[in-house]
């Protein structure tokens, strides 16, 4: 069936910056895409893992033998045999004094979380799989569980692993300026306790994996529902003892990671190892229940902090402590989560001190690692709520207390007092944008006439900054990264100029096909219909390093302008050589919608961009230093971070009867730079901001005192429908990225990094007069309703 | 399982008749993905929340992972890969496509024909109808927006078809 897929009427080569349809979406609205479960490889085997039922417990026996005789069934592996198949699992980030336990994807002797991989059972259908999976017998000697991270810190705790006193993984100090002498001069100290509480991901697709080895070479080829084939490219042979050369890895369509398919998990080593072991294709998807208690979570965080404050609303230092509950045993990048949070802790704002240590504590919990945002929303949470604090505890207007604090337009690049350099920003550009679209002053008076009639609405603001463009090589390693932070672009033009673009970043519904096309169809004079983007599969796009940390436009894209900008001057060469003219002479110029080459002044004298390509490849006419062919690749690496920024205001009302938060108006300013595509911007922050508003109001993980997770399905974990969400309202300000030469930030993580604290402060303001001062996430109507009786009793109300 | 205990279905399945045994648990997903082997229709949870299985089983939507293929012995479904008529994407395609009402598309297969539902239902919704209707169809990527405007943009494609159909005119 041939499907008309008519290409938007974009103006030619005109494309940058404006919107196009996705190049993604014919196979994904005709449901012909190709995700990993929709994989069927002949001789196909699939996996079933026995998962631990306890927070802790020794393992005493496993009883493999009924399993075995199961019909259907060809393996099963346990713990015993899991260190003859693969190495344990790796830690992708270094801390001073680390404890990182060897840990294998098999528990050997013990398990530390509900949901933590005993046994795999290989057999011949799914269904086979998992009858022989509920047959392994194994026997449990429950051990006493801890699951808050104050309480694991403290001598006498259960530990989590033997050789780790009072839990603590790691310290982490960052300090910058000086603290004592904003204290000493501080007119008043503000302190605030914050939850930021445990979060799963939750992309619509699960994870998955198909491990295909050939049986005579050992070939491997592994498909992932992952955000990183190259890194795991990086690691899988060494633990899979295969020669890196020849094992590829191929990130198909997937379905959403949000950061939870920023990693390398047990069922990938274990497919890869029992395919290698069998000779035959091994299959494992993961159950949405599993996804609960399986796949990372994110956040959970304790925040203490106390602010230095001048009378007039001025920031003078912040001090922190941050217990970040990481869970049981480190998963690939879980060290280096909450480390990103102190970095990012003095925000928009010019505060001169910042003493912060964070704590890392084991527990019998999933273990954490990257969510949207990853370190930075809890930076953003804390920071926007303390600066609501400050004003109400001084009697100022939270966005006049803002103002007082903001880094100004003409002090950039501005360096941090914790050691960064922010590229450009004009934070109180993008507030004043954003104060346009709301009625300030007219919602004072409403909340007023409103309270009057006892109802209370209420307004929130939150301006942010965060972190992007991930990562100068340098700067990375220097943090403690495995890794570097680079990417690579290749452009290749056929000799029918047609472009092909191979780039090492891996999409999972971000539209890089788009909007790399996008790139290169400006970039070269090419329509964006004849630009093929290939990508997530190591053998296609053998340099990358994926796709997370809204890193992607800014490196990947650059790298992907900068390949085709390479190319560009390659074919003026070879333009200027057929023109018989020197090639400073030579311009490049795209008229009608096509590049082509012409002599200054002359531009009847001209060949087109494709000319040039057959020309490269019939070699019959080349100048003698340039070889044949109309390919390039660029390894760009970046010289800083980008860093986007924006001012959100959220207006709710709360029912005082049951506590329900209705928000009224959601309004977002992002400036994330230059903006390639405009609509595929507005879809990721508007993405960003649901699961900011979610974490606001209606997610959170609960375990119970003995470690079991009571969230363990979307029956008990409260992931918004299109009921749950306003309709949002954004808008941009344009401040163009000095960092690299597209101009552009990055903005994945934008919505969600701002939204959070936004709907809490204006569930607090509507709170306020009746002496609600803080209320921890999730607001759920419960939670409220409570506060609201609580402020009640104690009468810490002020008259409306 | 044994083989005795299969059960004979036939199910019209995107226009075309399939007659297979399949045992007594299989789930309609399950034979729509592995026994015909249309993958368009996805598995997003197990417990009938995530609504990315939903078809339409005799024209009105079902989670198809909450169905067993004997209980849709006799009846007709419609799957994404039958939206398309005649080499044309449906209304709801276009416009999901036009409005980037999809990032990963994950939820896309179950969301479209959950809405296809709902303008079966109501051809004219306003916001909060097209909100509390695809409340069984969960997506992570977009925030919904862009998929109300979508399905909005859909409904005035469609009762303009029909207006035009209705008028005499031709095919849309």
């Amino acid at each position: 069936m041939a499907l008309p897929i008519e290409p938007r009427p974009a103006q030619p080569g005109r494309v940058l910056g404006r919107v196009v349809r996705r190049k993604e979406d014919p196979r994904l609205i005709t449901g012909t895409g190709s995700y990993v479960d929709d994989l069927r490889l002949p001789g196909m085997l699939h996996m079933a893992v026995v998962r631990s039922p306890h927070a802790h417990a020794r393992i005493t026996g496993i009883d493999t033998g009924r399993a075995r005789s199961m019909p259907g069934v060809r393996a099963v592996i346990t713990g015993e045999e899991v260190k003859d198949l693969c190495g344990p699992m790796p830690v992708g980030w270094s801390l001073q004094g680390l404890k990182a336990p060897v840990k294998y994807p098999l528990a050997l002797d013990r398990v530390r979380h509900v949901g933590e991989a005993v046994a795999v059972v290989v057999a011949e259908s799914p269904a086979a799989a998992a009858d022989g999976a509920e047959a392994v017998q194994v026997g449990y000697e429950p051990l006493p569980a801890v699951t808050d991270p104050e309480a694991a810190m403290q001598d006498g705790s259960p530990l989590v692993w033997d050789d780790v006193p009072n839990n603590i993984a790691a310290r982490f100090p960052l300090s910058g300026g000086d603290i004592e002498d904003a204290f000493r001069k501080a007119d008043r100290v503000v302190k605030l306790r914050l939850v930021n509480q445990r979060l799963v991901p939750v992309p619509m697709e699960p994870r998955g994996v198909v491990a295909q080895a050939h049986p005579i070479s050992g070939e491997l080829t592994l498909w992932s529902s992952t955000q990183i084939p190259h890194i795991l490219h990086a690691l899988l042979p060494g633990l899979l003892n295969v020669p890196e050369t020849r094992v590829r890895i191929v990130a198909p369509d997937v379905g959403g990671g949000f950061g939870c398919k920023l990693n390398l998990y047990a069922e990938e080593i274990l497919a890869g190892a029992l395919s290698l072991k069998l000779g035959r294709p091994v299959k494992w998807i993961e159950r949405r229940s599993e996804h609960f208690m399986a796949t990372i979570h994110g956040r959970d965080q304790i925040n203490h902090v106390e602010a230095a404050v001048s009378g007039d609303g001025r920031i003078l230092g912040i001090r922190a402590r941050i217990i970040a509950d990481i869970g049981a045993y480190h998963q690939l990048l879980t060290p280096a989560i909450p480390t990103f949070t102190p970095f990012m802790m003095s925000g928009v704002y010019a505060i001169p001190a910042l003493d912060v240590e964070v704590i890392e504590v084991f527990t019998n919990k999933t273990p954490t690692d990257a969510y949207r945002g990853a370190g930075r929303p809890e930076a953003t949470y804390l920071l926007e709520r303390l600066v609501d604090t400050v004003a109400r505890e001084l009697g100022l207007d939270p966005v006049e207390v803002r103002r007082r604090n903001f880094i100004k337009a003409d002090q950039f690049p501005y360096n941090t007092v914790s050691g960064l350099t922010y590229d450009s920003g004009d934070y109180e550009g993008a507030l004043n944008k954003l104060l346009e679209k709301i009625d300030y002053e007219g919602f004072r008076r409403q909340q007023q006439e409103a309270r009057q009639q006892g109802r209370l609405l209420g307004i929130g603001f939150s301006t942010y900054v965060e972190i992007c463009g991930l990562a100068p090589s340098r700067i990375w390693g220097a943090l403690g990264a495995g890794i570097g932070g680079w990417e690579s672009a290749t452009v290749r033009i056929s000799p029918a100029g047609r472009v092909t673009v191979v780039t090492g970043t891996s999409p999972h519904g971000q539209g890089h096909q788009t909007s790399w096309s996008q790139i290169v169809a400006e970039t070269l004079g090419v329509n964006y219909e004849d630009v093929e983007v290939l990508h997530g599969d190591t053998a296609v796009a053998p340099h990358g390093l994926d796709t997370y940390g809204s890193r992607s436009a800014a490196v990947g894209g650059t790298a992907v302008y900068m390949a085709s900008v390479k190319l560009r001057e390659k074919a003026r060469r070879i333009a200027a050589h057929v023109l018989e003219a020197t090639v400073d002479d030579v311009e490049f110029q795209v008229v009608d919608g096509q590049g082509r080459f012409h002599v200054k002044g002359a531009p009847q004298r001209h060949v087109t961009l494709a000319q040039v390509a057959a020309a490269a490849f019939t070699a019959h006419n080349l100048p003698d230093d340039v070889e044949p062919g109309m390919e390039a690749t660029v390894f760009y690496d970046p010289t800083n971070f980008t860093y986007p920024f924006g001012a959100h205001a959220c207006i709710v009302e709360v029912d005082p009867e049951d506590g329900r938060v209705k928000i009224l108006r959601y309004v977002a300013v992002d400036d994330c730079g230059n903006v390639i595509n405009p609509q595929l911007v507005e879809g990721q922050v508007h993405g960003g901001l649901a699961q900011g508003i979610a974490q606001a109001l209606y997610e959170g993980v609960v375990y119970d005192e003995q470690g079991q997770l009571l969230t363990a399905s979307l029956t008990d974990y409260a992931v918004p429908t299109a009921a749950d969400l306003p309709s949002f309202e954004t808008d941009r300000t344009v401040t163009p990225s000095p960092t690299n030469p597209l101009g552009v930030k990055g903005v994945g993580e934008a919505g969600t990094i701002g939204s959070t604290p936004c709907v809490v402060n204006a569930v607090i303001d509507a709170l306020a007069h009746l002496g609600v001062r803080h209320i921890d996430m999730p607001l759920r109507p419960s939670r409220v309703w409570a506060a609201i009786q609580q402020a009640k009793a104690s009468g810490g109300g002020q008259p409306a | 399982m044994s083989q005795d205990s299969r059960v004979r279905v036939r199910i019209r399945v995107n226009g075309d008749v399939h007659e297979h045994e399949v045992e007594p648990r299989l789930l309609l997903v399950q034979y729509l993905r592995d026994v015909l082997g249309l993958t368009g229709t996805h598995v997003g949870c197990d417990t009938s929340h995530c609504g990315a299985c939903t078809v339409l089983l005799d024209g009105e939507a079902v989670k198809s992972c909450t169905v067993l293929a004997v209980q849709a012995d006799g009846g007709e479904v419609t799957t994404i890969e039958g939206l398309a008529q005649h080499g044309r994407l449906h209304p709801l395609q276009e416009a999901f496509w036009e409005h980037h009402g999809l990032q990963c598309g994950y939820c896309t297969p179950g969301m479209i024909m959950s809405a296809l539902d709902l303008l079966n239902r109501h051809p004219d919704p306003d916001e909060e109808t097209i909100r509390r209707g695809l409340e069984g169809n969960l997506c992570r990527c977009t925030g919904y927006q862009n998929i109300v405007r979508a399905v909005q943009a859909a409904a005035a494609r469609m009762r303009a078809a029909e207006a035009a159909a209705a008028a005499g005119g031709g095919d849309d």
